[in-house]
């Protein structure tokens, strides 16, 4: 019996420790990231890497750390998906949820998932050869990489996280919400638009948040298809470097334990913090919903 | 009956503009699929998928790069998914609702919103330098079983929630221990659904690209790799080559769109295997 217990206690340990590891993890992608940071601001001030523009960390002359125009970058691109994805996806969700004939919802939803399938490093290659060139015959714009081309694609990656969240959220909206409305005269519209949406707001909130976070970490589609240039952005018709992309450049060509090295590393502490900050906020809203439905 | 009417338009409208919606991201889809199709299409050819690249990789083929993906992603699978079935067991078999396990879910949330660059920093400092296994193959794919894993444990977790309590109390009642019960009654139920929602994950790691820029994936290599601390070829890696870096990105643009077809038939080739064999699995259980 005694033998009995110490295996099933051996036994409970192993499933434990492989159930704390993700905290582990989280708090190890934290702190590595701290302490690789954080030599890098024995010749940077903290102020002057958040809030100059210029980011020139091979200068000869005088090394430039500021990353200001990336950080706006990254804002630019992400606002501007959102702005394409946020309607569209809504719509999606509310068109599969209370439009859509269920057998044709069967079909579509795992469709909707294709496009969460294809890799991010085709989507770039995609706004590269076709999305790209598009946008420069209908703007008259050199090659097209621009803000605008990535906004496009990451609307396109944001798009099923914000269908399927947003969708999950109507449809948990009691069926007695749905009735009441339709036995006071409201049409199926009406009842949409003025019940289940601000019902189901909580939920589409959070889908909006998370989709948000995805735009915000997303690395190759931005590094190929927005051209990368270093500048300070002027709208969405310019080129732009994103807080990603400049890791992705310049890692592989940085010597390592130089302070451009640990300054790349404080870019992504930045990034990990906004990306962090935005699932977290999700994550509460969709928990405090979901609690309230039970 | 003017309001009536009034309301039947503003919902035809409004019906309408939900369905143009569905259709303008199904067109896109059609759209993206159609053009890598076409013109990937014109490069494959047995050679293609079974030489390595030659001239420069101006010609010949991305063996080595589909090689190196199974062999990466085989090393992603050995972490993520036995580690990802023990954590959705402690979570759902063992754990009490308290706060330590509210943290451990909260971290497992947060951690599949971590940018895959992040992780990629992450895999450069903890196994290209701390544990010394520099660029290669090991140190990318366990950075990529990092990635993998939150979604592994959802996945897993997913499948034990399917399996019915009394299955549980049947082995209890018979005076089996907590390990007994799950090993006879929940298991053999739960694993097919564990493997096939951990398929998915595995297809997405497959095509991931910025953790393994600087953890192992190599711009070309002349053989394929040997042993686990070798560099390797990728496909995700091999496409942003061809894409941007190339010397001569026009003339090797069809192999460039070769690529990204045989990337894309992969990775949706597992996705749709892990779709019908999950499909499948619950009619049965039904």
């Amino acid at each position: 019996m005694r033998g009995r217990n110490i295996r099933e206690a051996v036994i409970r340990a192993f499933f434990f420790a492989s159930g704390i590891l993700a905290v582990l993890v989280l708090v190890g992608i934290f702190l590595t990231l701290v302490t690789t940071a954080v030599p890098a601001f024995r010749e940077i001030k903290i102020g002057e890497f958040l809030t100059k523009t210029a980011w020139d960390p091979t200068s000869p002359e005088e090394p430039e750390y500021g990353i200001l125009s990336m950080v706006v970058s990254t804002l630019l691109v992400t606002g501007g998906a959102l702005l394409l994805a946020v309607p569209i996806g809504i719509a999606v969700a509310a068109y599969l949820s209370d439009v859509a004939h269920w057998r044709v919802r069967e079909v579509l939803k795992p469709v909707v998932e294709i496009l969460a399938g294809i890799p991010s490093v085709v989507i770039g290659f995609l706004g590269l050869v076709l999305v790209g060139p598009a946008l420069a015959r209908i703007f008259h714009t050199g090659n097209g990489l621009n803000a605008l081309n990535g906004s496009i694609l990451l609307a396109v990656m944001a798009l099923p996280t914000i269908i399927s969240i947003s969708e999950d959220s109507l449809n948990a909206v009691p069926k007695a919400y749905n009735e009441a409305s339709l036995a006071l005269g409201g049409s199926r519209w009406q009842t949409l638009w003025r019940v289940k949406l601000p019902a189901g707001l909580s939920g589409i909130i959070a889908a909006v948040m998370l989709g948000m976070g995805r735009a915000i970490g997303e690395t190759m589609t931005v590094l190929m298809a927005t051209g990368n240039a270093r500048a300070f952005p002027h709208g969405l018709l310019s080129s732009v470097r994103t807080m990603t992309a400049d890791i992705a450049i310049e890692l592989g060509e940085v010597p390592y334990y130089t302070t451009h090295y640990y300054a790349l590393f404080a870019i992504g502490l930045v990034l990990f913090i906004i990306t962090f900050a935005v699932n977290l906020v999700a994550d509460l809203v969709l928990h405090k919903y979901q609690e309230r439905e039970q | 009956m003017k309001i009536s009417t009034r309301k039947g338009i503003l919902q035809a409208v409004g019906f309408l503009a939900l369905r143009a919606a569905m259709g303008l991201v199904l067109a896109v889809l059609v759209l993206f699929l159609y053009d890598i199709g076409r013109k990937g299409g014109g490069a494959i050819s047995w050679e293609f998928v079974s030489q390595a690249p030659r001239k420069g990789m101006t010609e010949g083929g991305i063996f080595p790069a589909i090689f190196g993906t199974f062999l990466v992603t085989v090393i992603t699978a050995a972490l993520a998914v036995p580690l990802g079935m023990a954590a959705a067991i402690y979570l759902h078999e063992y754990a009490r609702q308290s706060r330590l396990t509210r943290l451990i879910r909260l971290s497992i949330r947060n951690l599949s919103g971590v940018p895959s660059i992040v992780y990629g920093l992450f895999g450069v400092i903890l196994f290209v330098n701390v544990m010394r296994f520099g660029t290669s193959v090991l140190s990318a794919g366990l950075t990529l079983g990092l990635m993998t894993l939150p979604w592994t444990i959802t996945a897993s977790e997913e499948a034990l929630k399917t399996i019915p309590n009394s299955y549980r109390e049947g082995a209890m009642a018979l005076g089996a221990t907590k390990w007994q019960t799950i090993r006879t009654n929940v298991l053999p139920y739960a694993v097919p659904g564990m493997l096939t929602g951990t398929v998915l994950g595995l297809a997405r790691a497959a095509g991931e690209t910025a953790p393994i820029l600087f953890t192992g994936a190599a711009f070309y290599l002349p053989f394929l790799p040997k042993s686990l601390s070798d560099q390797f070829m990728a496909l995700p890696y091999h496409l942003y080559i061809m894409a941007t870096q190339h010397h001569a990105i026009q003339q090797v643009r069809p192999l460039a769109y070769g690529t990204a077809l045989v990337l894309i038939v992969l990775v949706l080739g597992l996705n749709m295997t892990a779709v019908i064999l999950r499909y499948r699995l619950r009619r049965k259980q039904r």
